[in-house]
């Protein structure tokens, strides 16, 4: 009851901060389960996807978090677990016990849709998208039918820019790609390469890089 | 005529025109059938987009005082949140953008609600003006300082401070006209309004001569006179509810749609600069909340202080 009042509320104020809504270029809103992708740039992304996804989704839809940051705090494990049903991920190679790809895999099976971030990271330097993280793959390898939509959010990194503590009010949209699949036999470094590039061409800003994405996206 | 039977005849007037356009809207969209139109489509969503609006601003006006001030700084939120996602800030802008929202905004309106005309009137020209270059120059960020400061201060001129002065009707003091006051709101919303739609009406019908093709496409000059005209003769029909005799309506609605008209060129400029067609998409058909209120915002001073200087004590 709480946890849920608790994504209301954070539903509500990204709605009033950002007046964000889904733009569904290359697919429709579907209730099964799908990875959504995206950019990385702030801690409110996966709330503003989740916003701008339909209400009868909401539910469904869980963030893939890192737990080292997401489980520092109490206020910040309550966050990413009870309100937002998080699939918590170990990052660290060295001192994790299971694959990481396990539980995102388990969250499908069950059902639910994922939000992932291929960067690994949040993206704070100049360029637009950083490489992608092998993650992508190896759960798209796993589960090949389930589709892989590339999500742009773009401006949220105005709105709350790293180590500001109030945000400013700005217009952000949440742009939704067309679906892709892992191809047969299509190898791990090309796909990660085919799959940022397919978010890329999302992405509003003119820049080479975006062009030559939309290009090729053609 | 009491104030209670001026509410009711201007309640009625705008149901009546509501209620035709949403007639004509639905038969225009049967007879199109076979072949959809953008253009009627387009006009359905706009006439739906009037009756949301018409009555979120009667809710406001049921509420009083505090109902407008909470509307009015409402739509400056959102003006100002389309500017400023439209101009080039940077980070060193943090701070000073917060400001802006959080704190001037709301105590221009708190200043509006007080009524306090001696402050409330130069706050954002004035104090606002030397204050955000301060907290600016603060975070130690030069590149471009002047543009950036300038465009935070020209967002917060048109989307706030303009804005705010059409609830400040509210507080003038018009001998014989007092508890009415909420009505020179409804007359300037009224006239800016029809003659944004007039004009378009009027272009469409006769429209040839374009006036500033590169600004905005469809404004031309038969457009312009007949939607300036008509909308001058619905400003001095609407005399009695005023405090103004019948000509002076007429003569404030053709002051308050020139600076309306102009208000669309400039804002349109801006667009144009900044490479869209619209500044959000908040209102559907309408674009963003600057779409629907350049004409206010441009209007809105003017008529202000023209009555206050005239009628007010």
């Amino acid at each position: 009851m709480i946890d849920n009042i608790v994504a209301v509320a954070a539903t509500t104020a990204a709605h009033l901060i950002t007046g964000v809504r889904g733009d569904w270029l290359g697919c429709v809103p579907e209730a099964r389960p799908r990875i959504y992708f995206a950019n990385h740039s702030s801690h409110g992304d996966f709330i503003l996807i989740r916003t701008a996804l339909p209400p009868e989704l909401r539910k469904t839809t869980r963030p893939v978090a890192a737990a080292d940051y997401w489980l520092k705090s109490p206020a910040r494990r309550y966050i990413a677990v009870n309100a937002f049903n998080s699939v918590l991920i170990d990052r660290n190679v060295v001192t994790r016990t299971v694959d990481p790809v396990e539980p995102m895999t388990k969250a499908l099976d069950e059902g639910s849709s994922l939000i992932l971030f291929p960067e690994g990271t949040r993206n704070t330097g100049p360029s637009l998208l950083l490489p992608f993280k092998r993650g992508i793959y190896y759960l798209a390898q796993r589960r090949p039918d389930v589709e892989l939509v590339p999500v742009w959010i773009d401006n949220l990194n105005r709105v709350m820019p790293k180590g500001e503590f109030v945000p400013v009010p700005l217009l952000c949209t949440v742009t939704f790609g067309a679906p892709i699949h892992l191809e047969e036999g299509e190898r791990k470094p090309d796909f990660c390469t085919r799959s940022r590039a397919a978010l890329l061409a999302l992405a509003p800003e003119p820049d080479e890089e975006t062009k030559a994405a939309k290009e090729a996206a053609r | 005529m009491s104030p209670m039977a001026k509410w009711l005849w201007l309640v009625a007037g705008i149901l009546v025109v509501l209620v035709t356009a949403s007639l004509v809207g639905y038969l225009l969209a049967r007879r199109q059938q076979d072949q959809p139109s953008a253009t009627i489509a387009n006009l359905n969503s706009r006439i739906k987009a009037w009756w949301v609006m018409v009555v979120l601003i009667a809710i406001a006006f049921a509420l009083g005082k505090t109902g407008v001030l909470v509307l009015f700084a409402f739509c400056s939120f959102t003006a100002l949140r389309e500017f400023i996602t439209l101009t080039p800030t940077r980070r060193g802008d943090h701070i000073a953008l917060a400001t802006a929202f959080f704190i001037v905004l709301p105590a221009q309106y708190l200043l509006i609600g007080d009524n306090q005309y001696g402050i409330y009137s130069i706050f954002i020209p004035v104090y606002v003006f030397l204050g955000m270059p301060i907290i600016a120059a603060l975070r130690g960020d030069t590149t471009l300082f002047i543009s950036r400061i300038a465009e935070v201060q020209w967002g917060l001129m048109v989307s706030v401070f303009c804005v705010s002065h059409a609830p400040a009707l509210l507080t003038l003091h018009i001998p014989g006209y007092e508890g009415q006051n909420a009505m020179l709101i409804v007359f300037l919303i009224m006239v800016v309004q029809a003659s944004d739609v007039l004009q378009y009406v009027w272009g469409k019908l006769i429209g040839r001569n374009k006036i500033a093709p590169r600004l905005s496409p469809s404004k031309t000059i038969e457009g312009f006179v007949g939607g300036v005209a008509s909308a001058t003769a619905l400003g001095a029909a609407l005399w009695w509810i005023t405090p103004f005799a019948w000509w002076q309506a007429g003569l404030m609605a053709l002051v308050v749609n020139l600076m309306g008209f102009c208000g669309g060129l400039v804002m349109s400029a801006i667009k144009r600069d900044r490479g869209v067609k619209d500044w959000g998409q908040m209102i559907e058909g309408h674009g963003g909340m600057l779409d629907r209120l350049d004409s206010v915002i441009f209007a809105a001073p003017v008529f202000f202080h023209l009555t206050r200087f005239w009628w007010a004590v």
